[in-house]
């Protein structure tokens, strides 16, 4: 702490979307006020900020996480992947495409989050095959517009290669 | 009010930033007791119990000490034929693991049926052992609560009371259910907590570890000051055993339970040789039902039986205004777990003489 008490900062650096950042701030601000407030990237979203919601869902080291509960400082050092990071310049990734082709969407608050927990369930070798199966592993994501039933037909278009 | 502005990049003097505190990682146990000193501190592991309470600033601690690099993360056999489990093994690792899900079914299951993808991820070990109730009286930070502030009385006991609340080991003082299902299956199966502090290790055995409030609902386990949660270490499963976890809640997923049981049984052809009966979302603990499993050891495994001794479980259950029906709800459970159970039991024992 210095002198008015207030914990001072530290550096962190992460690689963000395949990018090295680095960044001084003090031990209060969780991942995802970092990303938003600080590095502009406004794509992850602020739901319940309490991980009851999933919409603040980023990947780190590959890994589906509340970013909302996550200390920066406690990431120095690891990888994280947001929204941002899914399309190829202007080449959406299949995920992207799908959620546009089955509508899976409305007001597109929750979208992001539902990306994110969708790219890490695309590599996950546990989850069965079934719609069902795909509801359960996409749990964490709420959508009050009631759009689940197109996220899970996008998700299950890509896994099935169509 | 301006937000983030370049004279206030980092919110300090917005009314809804989380409290300061300082923050150090440590890079072995040892040197996280010694930060830790047992002042104003708390370990930070997955961050999902604690950083949700600091927010709600219902938790306080003026020090952080992440402990996630603290090299704990292993699942190794244990003493005896049993399993010793990290304390900074994450539920999705734990979840999956290939002997838990061969030699302990129901703790896998529990641990699948509890929070979200994106919970498990981070969520640990000793993380989810340390799991606070989700009683709203005590997370808002205001309302009479004897656990956050002892003595200014109950909220929850004249108030809403349904979905988190408990009707075993309930006190006038506090009636808030654990909420934790990895718990509800390490009692069924049988457990030690080991910690380490300053003043060296210790075991303590899992069903001792989780306090009844009591008239003093502010202790909630057995823990000193700065000591730390290193292992969980599982008993040997019983063999041939089946077993299972239910959990029944309004929505089908990410929802703290009802009521749930995790049942394991094993049989002596049509006969209970052994059985594990416990409880989530009904008692103030993870509730073992020993008078239950006395009454079926050696009893035909019938449903008439397993109904029997769902009244014996739930004998002396107290309900409250909003969760009276979690008593019949609770039987329900006990029931099908130990019905499904016996089928897996049934099972592995045709597969062995097969």
């Amino acid at each position: 702490m210095d002198s008015n008490n207030a914990p001072t900062d530290t550096t962190v650096s992460f690689r963000i979307n395949g990018k090295m950042q680095q960044l001084d701030l003090p031990p209060n601000v969780v991942l995802l006020d970092a990303l938003r407030n600080r590095l502009g990237l406004t794509g992850t979203k602020k739901g319940c900020d309490h991980g009851q919601c999933g919409a603040c869902t980023v990947l780190i080291n590959g890994e589906a996480v509340n970013s909302c509960l996550a200390l920066a400082v406690v990431h120095d050092g690891d990888d994280i992947t947001t929204v941002e990071g899914l399309a190829d310049g202007d080449t959406l990734a299949p995920l992207q495409a799908a959620f546009l082709e089955h509508d899976a969407y409305q007001c597109g608050y929750c979208t992001p989050g539902q990306l994110m927990s969708a790219t890490e369930l695309l590599g996950n070798d546990s989850v069965g095959t079934s719609d069902a199966d795909v509801a359960e592993a996409m749990s964490g994501n709420i959508c009050r517009c009631g759009a689940y039933k197109n996220i899970v037909s996008a998700i299950q278009q890509v896994r099935q290669g169509r | 009010m301006q937000h983030g502005t370049q004279a206030d990049p980092t919110h300090e003097k917005a009314p809804d930033t989380m409290r300061q505190f300082s923050y150090s990682r440590a890079e072995s146990t040892d040197s996280a007791i010694k930060t830790h000193a047992g002042q104003s501190a708390a370990y930070l592991a997955g961050g999902t119990t604690l950083m949700d309470l600091i927010k709600l600033d219902v938790m306080q601690p003026e020090r952080l000490v992440d402990v996630n690099r603290v090299d704990l993360d292993a699942i190794e056999p244990g003493q005896d034929g049993g399993l010793t489990i990290g304390a900074m093994v994450r539920n999705t690792a734990l979840a999956h693991d290939e002997t838990v899900q061969r030699d302990y079914t129901v703790l896998s299951e529990a641990l699948l049926q509890g929070a979200s993808r994106q919970l498990r991820n981070r969520a640990t070990t000793g993380g989810n052992v340390m799991q606070r109730v989700r009683c709203s009286y005590f997370r808002d930070g205001i309302s009479p609560c004897n656990k956050r502030e002892p003595g200014s009385g109950c909220s929850a006991i004249e108030g809403h009371n349904r979905e988190v609340f408990a009707v075993l080991g309930t006190s006038e003082h506090c009636i808030a259910s654990h909420p934790s299902d990895m718990c509800v299956a390490m009692a069924a199966i049988g457990a030690t907590v080991h910690v380490q502090g300053s003043r060296g290790t210790r075991d303590i055995d899992f069903g001792e570890f989780h306090k009844l409030p009591g008239d003093s609902p502010q202790i909630e386990h057995d823990l000193h000051n700065d000591e730390l949660i290193t292992h969980v270490s599982l008993d040997a499963p019983i063999a041939n055993a089946g077993s299972t976890y239910i959990k029944l809640r309004d929505r089908s997923s990410y929802q703290f339970a009802l009521a749930s049981c995790a049942a394991i049984v094993s049989l002596d052809g049509e006969t209970i040789a052994e059985v594990r009966i416990a409880l989530g979302g009904v008692g103030t603990k993870p509730w073992r039902c020993h008078e239950a499993e006395a009454g079926l050891v050696g009893q035909p495994a019938t449903a008439e039986h397993f109904a029997v001794a769902a009244e014996t479980a739930m004998q002396g259950a107290t309900p409250y205004k909003h969760n009276a029906f979690k008593i019949p709800l609770a039987k329900k459970a006990i029931a099908r777990a130990l019905r499904d159970a016996s089928a897996r039991a049934h099972a592995n024992t045709k597969g062995d003489t097969a």
